[in-house]
């Protein structure tokens, strides 16, 4: 057993209203200058729906992810490194522009400087690409709200086991957001694709970078990535990820996703895993894989763990993050959050707590005595989420709808006064306890519930005594003459004194 | 240090493990991390600073927006919200991605950076001053010269703006208020500016300037629509509503009209999380929207008959929790806070009866003081009629008798009878008026009633439930036409319901049963969340009240998790009182001019002369005929009653009647009143709505900021385009075979570009921006110091300046000043001495004038049925001095009426004392000659931040005291330990900028937060039995006012949406070749904008489809061969829209959505029909002026500044979509 901490996600899809703040803010901070106009770090997709970029989940397409061979071990499913060699100057399974979108703006000062005219100016779309006035076709969020859902929506690959079942009518609409960022997977395939080696996982707390300096744009990491959550920034010719808002998380502060989410879905803390496990449990059959998945997960209170975490380097804060972890409570405790498409193999480190929904008998009454819909009659189908969340696994995926129905149905009754209803939880494995502790996490939800982030221990990396007073300065390390005022990026006016210049 | 690596160097590093795993599957490598400092250093910044967002949206949050290197970087939700309690979610992180992109505005090409004005008229103005020297004279001979005001206005919104100097702007300006002043009177110039709450010190800095001058502001929360008629008839409130934290306190949810997670994005959470708790959610939506998704049911109504599903509710709820099985928890609460128990009369019709008004003590010829204000019962134990404390009556006899106490006027306690069975005298049968799809008509049921013979006259009586049981069809046994069971299609059944709503009969069943059965379970805590989906109708007010029948038959109101949570528009200021000092100038002069939107614009923009629909065809039943076909002709009556202000104000300048009354003699005030008076009565003398399209009736200039009026509220953009700016527009109808007016003058052909000058302050080159003639550059929300507040959540939060305003923008407090200044110093020379301003002003709301019209009868002393009488029977009218040289002064400075006036608000008031002389301190005090000398300074837009927190009761323990010992006095209640553990708290810009605080509870609000209670309104009715301020000061199911009867209102009533089609029947749509669909046209807020707010964002437009769009169901779009994102044309006899469709299932057939406010500056192409650029959302919108909105002088239905008048709604509309093969971009 080797122990390793990661510091994981869990996205609430019952909670998530679809706004998009997460994206906004992410992008705001990180991805708002040229190279990077279509880059998302962080989306939400309606589904049903193609998502950005077109189709993601269609490995057939774009051969993401790993895959089991006949003699049980784990590929690339893009191929081997020979394969890739020979593909090095013209990867295939590329997503191209368009699988995205072609980044636009407006020439919005044709409204404040047009000269007296005919009729009423207006700013038009122009390519960010060619500066060509242009025509809309797509975008990162194009099927919001089911918008043209009725066409696109039908090459969704979690459709694709139940598309008898599926018609894109009023009467059966259904719908979830989604939203996406990195995994930062415990078997990420982005840092297996890399011919350079500049993708790696830290040590410390699992975070996927793409090393700035040492990438060489060869874009495996792209393809190789089954979420496609690496993106190309074409001004540096570098690719770039999410960072998990590492400097944040460093200093103690949730990733800018998860503080500005005005949903409250998400929760972010540290999950202790055996890193002896990794290969052994993506190369498990396909029904097992949420299962063994879990199985990775050490609890954090167990004597044992805490021996061996201590002798693998793990601090005690670190551990003591761990046993607070809402990761762990969602995930392993409750059994209440999945993997996404854990199919792919990668071992995802953001988890998703399914959503419920209306019951598909809108149009009728509902005669059964209980006042929720068993989930069997919700709008979703269940063969729907086990797609995404459990590997078609329908078992799995209607236990957590089950908690959760169970939940409510025995929260009701004790918040009406009337006789709780206990048999149902126990049967699905839940104490009375355990209800409240998982209504606290999933409805209180309070700041300090949902982010439990250990600070980053960075005596273990430099001299701190020294760097206190020279962090943040550079011109010791970057200056080549280090005379003033030469190639400034600023030009603005200043005041010499004659009296005090060295000139 | 260490020695940094090349690449290389690295490389080898890398390729050294140090470690491996997993039977060498991942290995442990050692290499070079420093140059993770790259995202690092981004992240790095100088600093934060708590500011928030001034839209529109209700939401209010708090944020901290980073500043990296003197730029605003981006912005992040404010976490640091005070905790609710340990058992709720917090606050905390309040936004939504609207709000989060905000920071792009700074720096965007969008900005507006510079002032702007139109370059044809700033040609012609340097001209005309070069010519004359004077700017007054110079802005005369542009404006009098027919060729040269049509060069300008007929160019506005084509471009052409050129840059000026603030000087020049400023003076432009101020000539041209002088010239309207001068020659028709400060009432021709006006302000819009929305939602005080959303930046409180901005909205004032205009509204002070011009309260100042005389010049009325004009009310927007009616005009959008938000204001939702049946609060004011059924409580006497504007709107008051819980915060949203008190969702969570709910045991069941239903999502009427409001799509949660979409317009109450901040909110939306305490939604999604009370279901874990057990609470249910039901959405009631034409389309899968979003709230649907968090629904246990889905209620997919038909557009428009939300008021049949409630009635239907309604049913189930009378029959089986009052009659079947009597809930008495809903009984005792239907006696005490309800008028159902209340007696009215029946007026006999042939061989049956009507139900006419309530029964007052003045019937019953008891001699008591206001006699014709008290309401009577009937006492269930001594079967005598008494007359309960709490009327309007008792409310404004000052007696400490105001009170929901179950004592009669003399103390003796009682027992309402809420229905007289078995007390009846006789059982009589009773018409009620109906309303469907078919033709109005009448439904006879019967009810038991009492005689009385009083005066040798026999009056029947009965109590408003009895009429409620019959109206309903819940059969007591009693003969008449009453339903058999749930499917029988009689009104008001599950079954009959079916074929308006769509709706299976049983599901309804299922809904009310389990809504009523909670209230039962839980004592109240029932929720309906309720929006702008069903308030923008015509008849929003008759759902309105058919749905709050669903909330107060169940004992929910004034319940904690309770009652309505009514969302549209964020109209709840929480400092109120120094707000309103402040921003109406009242500290210096009284009255202001108000005046209601809806009838401005309807008249200003000439909409009123494309009516269609003659009245007659929505009147009731019971009666021959409407007073008037023609909605104007109400709307004048409204006026000269009374009961709606109108400003422009009279066919004669406000400023010369005083010296006309002294040149006929008159010496006192009363005389120059009674002038005024003798004037009208002759008819030598007109309010200007009896004229509208006379030219000295115009409205001449008007000031526009915080709004985009143009281009997002401006319902009947083309209307306004063409007859207010008088530029091109869309319009395809016509109004030469309209329905014409009876009194209002109709005048053969309409004018065209009314108004003078349209001046924006602005930070984005907006709609509203494009169309003005002169654009000031306006600081954004980021670079100013303002307050903010909403009804969603219990903060006032402050804006506080990241960076100063760039380029040469200033704050909207520091624009007005500045026009203030330049205005003075040109008064000095033009209106040097000081002028008597007639103001007309409308009777009030909350003021004893609302007990001026006895029994709700309308009597016109125009037509001689009564004396004319100011303050009675007509408007009151009041002298005003204005001093035009001093405006400057008087606005950088506290005046003195603030020190010697009471504060208050909805017809409380208390002491400011002591408050004035702390301002001198906090705030400094001027320094000048003149009246401004050793005031309190209000030069800066902080120390307006710092005054309205001092005179607040919200955000000042010291005043919320007085203000409930005020309270104590008028209900003769003990009211005070509300707040007697905050009366020491004090707010101020560094407190709340600190951390956000909850507001303390005041009586200016119905909610009791005592002991850190969320707020719920009318909890301090329910609990503590101050009254509702209303005529019975009961929460009404019954309003008796003759025109709420006369339009068959006086019962919560279904009726459907306006018959109104595409194109009028003497209209001749366009003949077009492509295949076309006539749809309902619905325009429901959008998810990437606030209104228009945030729309022209890069990042809103990317994060969906970049332009304006049309949704339409797949089977309707294959009709007319429409797929996904083909551009369309959209149109009706009011304009035309040309978008990209968005086609999705999830639309229902038969109705299409343009989301709200979207504008045509962006990726917007040409119309084929119009030959002009596709439209706003409101091209094809027309409000509708509904006559029962005028009401006035009676008790609720009295007027108050965004508390009653006509809505702007625009909903009840149908539009022609056809598929467009090529679009044209007029970039000629």
């Amino acid at each position: 057993m080797k122990i390793k901490a990661q510091i994981a996600m869990v996205i609430n899809l019952d909670k998530c209203i679809g706004c998009h703040t997460c994206s906004v803010t992410c992008k705001n901070t990180w991805t708002n200058r040229p190279g990077t106009e279509y880059t998302w770090f962080n989306n939400v997709e309606t589904k049903p729906g193609i998502g950005y970029p077109r189709e993601w989940e269609n490995q057939d397409k774009y051969r993401g992810g790993w895959v089991r061979k006949n003699n049980g071990s784990l590929e690339l499913k893009a191929g081997n490194k020979l394969t890739k060699l020979l593909n090095i100057f013209h990867n295939p399974d590329l997503p191209v522009l368009d699988d995205y979108y072609e980044p636009w703006t407006y020439n919005y000062e044709n409204l404040t400087n047009s000269p007296s005219r005919k009729h009423q100016p207006i700013a038009r779309p122009q390519s960010l690409i060619t500066g060509e006035t242009m025509e809309l076709t797509w975008g990162p969020n194009w099927e919001d709200d089911l918008a043209g859902a009725q066409i696109t929506g039908k090459k969704d690959v979690n459709l694709k086991t139940l598309q008898e079942k599926i018609r894109f009518t009023f009467e059966e609409t259904f719908m979830l957001h989604l939203p996406r960022l990195c995994e930062h997977c415990l078997n990420p395939a982005c840092v297996a694709s890399c011919p350079s080696g500049a993708i790696y996982k830290r040590d410390e707390d699992g975070i996927v970078l793409v090393d700035q300096e040492a990438c060489r744009g060869w874009r495996f990491c792209m393809s190789g990535c089954p979420y496609k959550k690496v993106y190309f920034n074409w001004k540096t010719q570098k690719a770039e990820k999410c960072t998990l808002c590492f400097p944040r998380l460093e200093a103690g502060l949730p990733t800018v996703c998860s503080e500005t989410c005005s949903g409250r879905v998400r929760y972010v803390g540290v999950l202790l895993y055996d890193a002896d496990r990794i290969q052994e449990t993506a190369s498990s059959d396909e029904s097992d894989l949420y299962k063994n998945h879990l199985s990775l997960f050490l609890d954090p209170r167990d004597p044992k763990v805490i021996t061996q975490a201590q002798k693998d380097g793990i601090s005690d804060d670190w551990l003591a993050a761990a046993q607070k972890s809402p990761i762990y409570q969602l995930a392993i405790e409750h059994g209440v959050a999945l993997p996404l498409h854990p199919e792919y193999r990668t071992l995802p480190m953001v988890w998703y707590i399914p959503p419920l929904s209306p019951i598909m008998r809108a149009f009728e009454g509902n005669s059964a005595q209980d006042i929720f819909p068993a989930i069997d009659q919700m709008r979703i189908p269940l063969d729907y989420l086990a797609n995404l969340l459990t590997a078609g696994n329908r078992e799995a995926i209607s236990l957590v709808l089950k908690k959760m129905t169970a939940l409510r149905q025995y929260m009701r009754n004790l918040h009406v006064n009337k006789e709780r209803e206990l048999q149902i939880p126990a049967e699905l494995g839940i104490t009375e306890s355990g209800m409240q502790s998982l209504y606290h996490l999933l409805a209180i939800a309070k700041y300090s519930d949902r982010f439990v982030i250990p600070t980053a221990h960075r005596e273990q990396f430099a001299d701190l005594y020294a760097e206190q007073g020279t962090t943040g300065y550079s011109f010791a390390q970057d200056c080549s003459t280090c005379s003033a005022g030469k190639d400034s990026a600023l030009s603005s006016d200043f005041f010499s004194f004659r009296g005090t210049s060295n000139e | 240090m260490k020695k940094k690596l090349s690449p290389l160097g690295k490389k080898l590093r890398f390729f050294q493990p140090k470690e491996t795993y997993s039977n060498d599957w991942s290995e442990l490598s050692s290499q070079d991390r420093e140059w993770e400092a790259l995202y690092r250093r981004r992240w790095q910044h100088d600093k934060e600073v708590r500011t928030t967002h001034g839209v529109n949206c209700t939401g209010s949050c708090s944020w901290k927006v980073f500043v990296k290197n003197g730029i605003i970087t981006w912005e992040n939700q404010c976490t640091d919200y005070p905790a609710t309690s340990p058992d709720m979610p917090d606050y905390e992180p309040r936004g939504c991605p609207r709000g989060a992109s905000f920071s792009w505005y700074s720096y965007s090409p969008l900005r507006v950076k510079y002032p702007y004005i139109r370059g044809i008229l700033l040609k012609l103005w340097r001209e005309a001053l070069n010519k004359t020297g004077d700017p007054v004279l110079a802005w005369k001979s542009i404006v009098e010269d027919p060729e040269k005001a049509k060069a300008y206005k007929s160019a506005r919104g084509k471009g052409g703006l050129v840059r000026a100097s603030w000087e020049e702007a400023c003076t432009i300006i101020a000539a041209m208020m002088i010239y309207t002043i001068q020659t028709y009177g400060p009432d021709r110039l006006a302000g819009f500016t929305p939602i005080p709450a959303m930046s409180m010190v901005s909205y004032a800095g205009g509204s002070r300037f011009l309260s100042l001058i005389g010049a009325p502001m004009l009310s927007f929360y009616d005009w959008y629509a938000d204001l939702p008629p049946a609060s004011p008839q059924v409580w006497g409130d504007q709107t008051d509503v819980p915060e949203s934290g008190d969702w969570y306190n709910a045991g069941y949810i239903i999502m009427w009209g409001s799509n949660v997670p979409l317009t109450r994005t901040p909110d939306a959470h305490f939604m999604t999380e009370v279901r874990y708790k057990g609470t249910k959610v039901v959405s009631v939506s034409p389309d899968y929207a979003e709230s649907v998704r968090f629904a246990d049911h889905w209620l997919a109504v038909n557009p428009g008959t939300d008021g049949a599903l409630a009635q239907a509710m309604t049913h189930v709820i009378l029959k089986e929790f009052y009659i079947e099985n009597a809930s008495d928890y809903f009984l005792d609460y239907a006696k005490k806070f309800t008028d159902l128990p209340y007696l009215l009369l029946l007026e006999k019709k042939d061989d049956t009866f009507v139900a006419d008004r309530f029964l007052r003590a003045s019937d019953l010829g008891m001699p008591l003081n206001k006699a014709e204000w008290k309401t009577v019962v009937l006492d269930q134990t001594t079967q005598q009629f008494v007359i309960p404390k709490g009327s309007i009556g008792h409310r404004w006899e000052n007696e400490g008798t105001w009170n929901l106490k179950p004592e009669d006027e003399a103390g003796h306690a009682y027992q309402p009878t809420l229905s007289l069975l078995g007390v009846e005298d006789l059982v009589v049968s009773l018409d009620l008026p109906y309303f469907d799809d078919h033709q109005n008509s009448l439904i006879r049921r019967s009810v038991p009633v009492k005689q009385i013979e009083q005066q040798g006259k026999t009056l029947y009586v009965t109590t408003v439930y009895d009429v409620m049981l019959a109206n309903y069809g819940i059969n007591r046994g009693l003969p008449g036409d009453y339903p058999l069971d749930y499917q029988d299609l009689k009104p008001y059944t599950p079954g009959w319901q079916e074929q308006f709503t769509g709706i299976k009969g049983d599901l309804v069943i299922q809904i009310a049963r389990e809504f009523a059965q909670n209230a039962v379970d839980t004592q109240g805590r029932s929720m309906i969340i309720m929006g702008a989906g069903i308030n923008h109708w015509y008849n929003s007010d008759t759902t309105y009240r058919a749905i709050l029948n669903l909330i107060l038959l169940t004992g929910t109101q004034g319940v904690n998790g309770g009652g309505w949570a009514h969302y549209v528009g964020q109209e709840k200021v929480r400092p109120l009182e120094g707000w309103q000092t402040v921003a109406f100038a009242r500290d210096w002069t009284l009255p202001p001019r108000f005046q209601n939107g809806t009838s401005y614009y309807y008249f200003a923009t000439d909409q009123w002369r494309y009516e269609e629909l003659p009245l007659q065809e929505l009147t009731s039943a019971t009666i021959k005929q409407p007073r008037y076909q023609h909605p104007a002709d109400y709307n004048a009556l409204a006026v000269r009653l009374g009961w709606l202000p109108c400003y422009p104000q009279f066919n004669r300048s406000s400023l010369q009647l005083a010296d006309e009354a002294k040149d006929q003699g008159a010496v006192t005030n009363e005389e120059v009143l009674q002038y005024v008076v003798n004037e009208l009565k002759s008819g030598k003398m007109e309010f200007a709505v009896e004229d509208p399209d006379n030219p000295v009736n115009y409205p001449r200039g008007l000031f526009v900021w915080r709004a985009n009026l143009i281009s997002s509220s401006g319902k009947g953009h083309d209307y306004f385009l063409k007859h207010f700016l008088g530029t091109s527009h869309g319009i395809l109808g016509n109004d030469q075979q309209a329905l014409k007016t009876e009194e209002v003058r109709w005048r053969d052909q309409a004018p065209e570009g009314k108004l003078d000058l349209l001046v924006d302050l602005e930070f984005r080159m907006s709609g509203t921006a494009l169309y003005s003639d002169i654009v000031l550059p306006a600081a954004t929300w980021y670079e100013k110091c303002d307050l903010s507040s909403t009804d969603m959540h219990p903060f006032v939060h402050p804006f506080n300046p990241a960076i100063n305003p760039p380029w040469e923008t200033k704050t909207d407090w520091d624009i007005f000043k500045g026009l203030a200044q330049r205005f003075s110093e040109l008064a000095a020379t033009y209106l040097p001495s000081s002028k008597k301003d007639i103001v007309a002003s409308p009777l009030l709301h909350d003021s004893p004038d609302e007990i001026a019209q006895p029994f709700g009868k309308v009597r016109d002393w125009k037509k001689g049925e009564i004396e004319a009488i100011p303050g009675q029977t007509m408007p009151k009218f009041l002298i005003v001095e204005r001093d035009y040289p001093q405006i400057y002064d008087k606005f950088i400075s506290l005046g003195p009426l603030a020190e010697k006036n009471p504060l208050g608000a909805h017809g409380l008031s208390y002491s400011p004392q002591g408050m004035y002389e702390e301002l001198k301190k906090i705030n400094g005090t001027i320094q000048r000659d003149g009246v401004a000398s050793g005031r309190p300074s209000l030069e800066f837009d902080r120390q307006t931040v710092e005054t309205i927190l001092a005179l607040s009761s919200a955000t000042n323990g010291t005043l919320a005291l007085r203000a409930w010992q005020a309270e104590e006095a008028k209900t003769g209640l003990s009211l005070q330990d509300i707040v007697s553990d905050r009366a020491g708290e004090r707010f101020n810009l560094a407190s709340i900028t600190a951390q956000p605080k909850e507001v303390i509870s005041s009586p200016i609000f119905s909610g009791n937060t005592q002991g850190k209670r969320r707020y719920s309104p009318f909890t301090t009715n329910i609990e503590r039995l101050v009254p509702f301020r209303t005529l019975t000061g009961r929460q009404h199911f019954y309003t008796d006012h003759e025109i709420m009867l006369e339009f068959g209102e006086g019962l919560p009533i279904f009726k459907p949406a306006l018959p109104n089609l595409a194109f009028a029947a003497h209209e001749q749509a366009p003949d077009v070749s492509a295949k076309t669909l006539q749809l309902r046209y619905l325009t429901p807020h959008g998810k990437w904008n606030i209104h228009s707010m945030y729309g022209d964002s890069l990042i809103m437009q990317t994060l969906f489809r970049g332009g304006p769009t049309v949704w339409l169901n797949n089977e309707d779009a294959d009709t007319i061969d429409v797929k996904d994102n083909d551009w369309i044309e959209l149109y009706n006899r009011n304009g035309v829209v040309v978008a990209r469709a968005v086609v999705s299932h999830r639309i229902p057939r038969g109705t299409t959505y343009m989301y709200h406010a979207q504008d045509k500056t962006l990726n917007t192409p040409g119309s084929p029909l119009s030959h002009e650029r596709g439209g706003t959302h409101n091209s094809p919108t027309r409000i509708h002026l509904k006559p029962t909105h005028v009401i006035g002088g009676y008790a609720q239905f009295s007027y108050g500044f965004n508390y009653y008048g006509p809505t702007g709604n625009q909903r009840d509309l149908k539009v022609v979509i056809r598929k467009l093969e090529e679009v044209s971009w007029l970039e000629d």
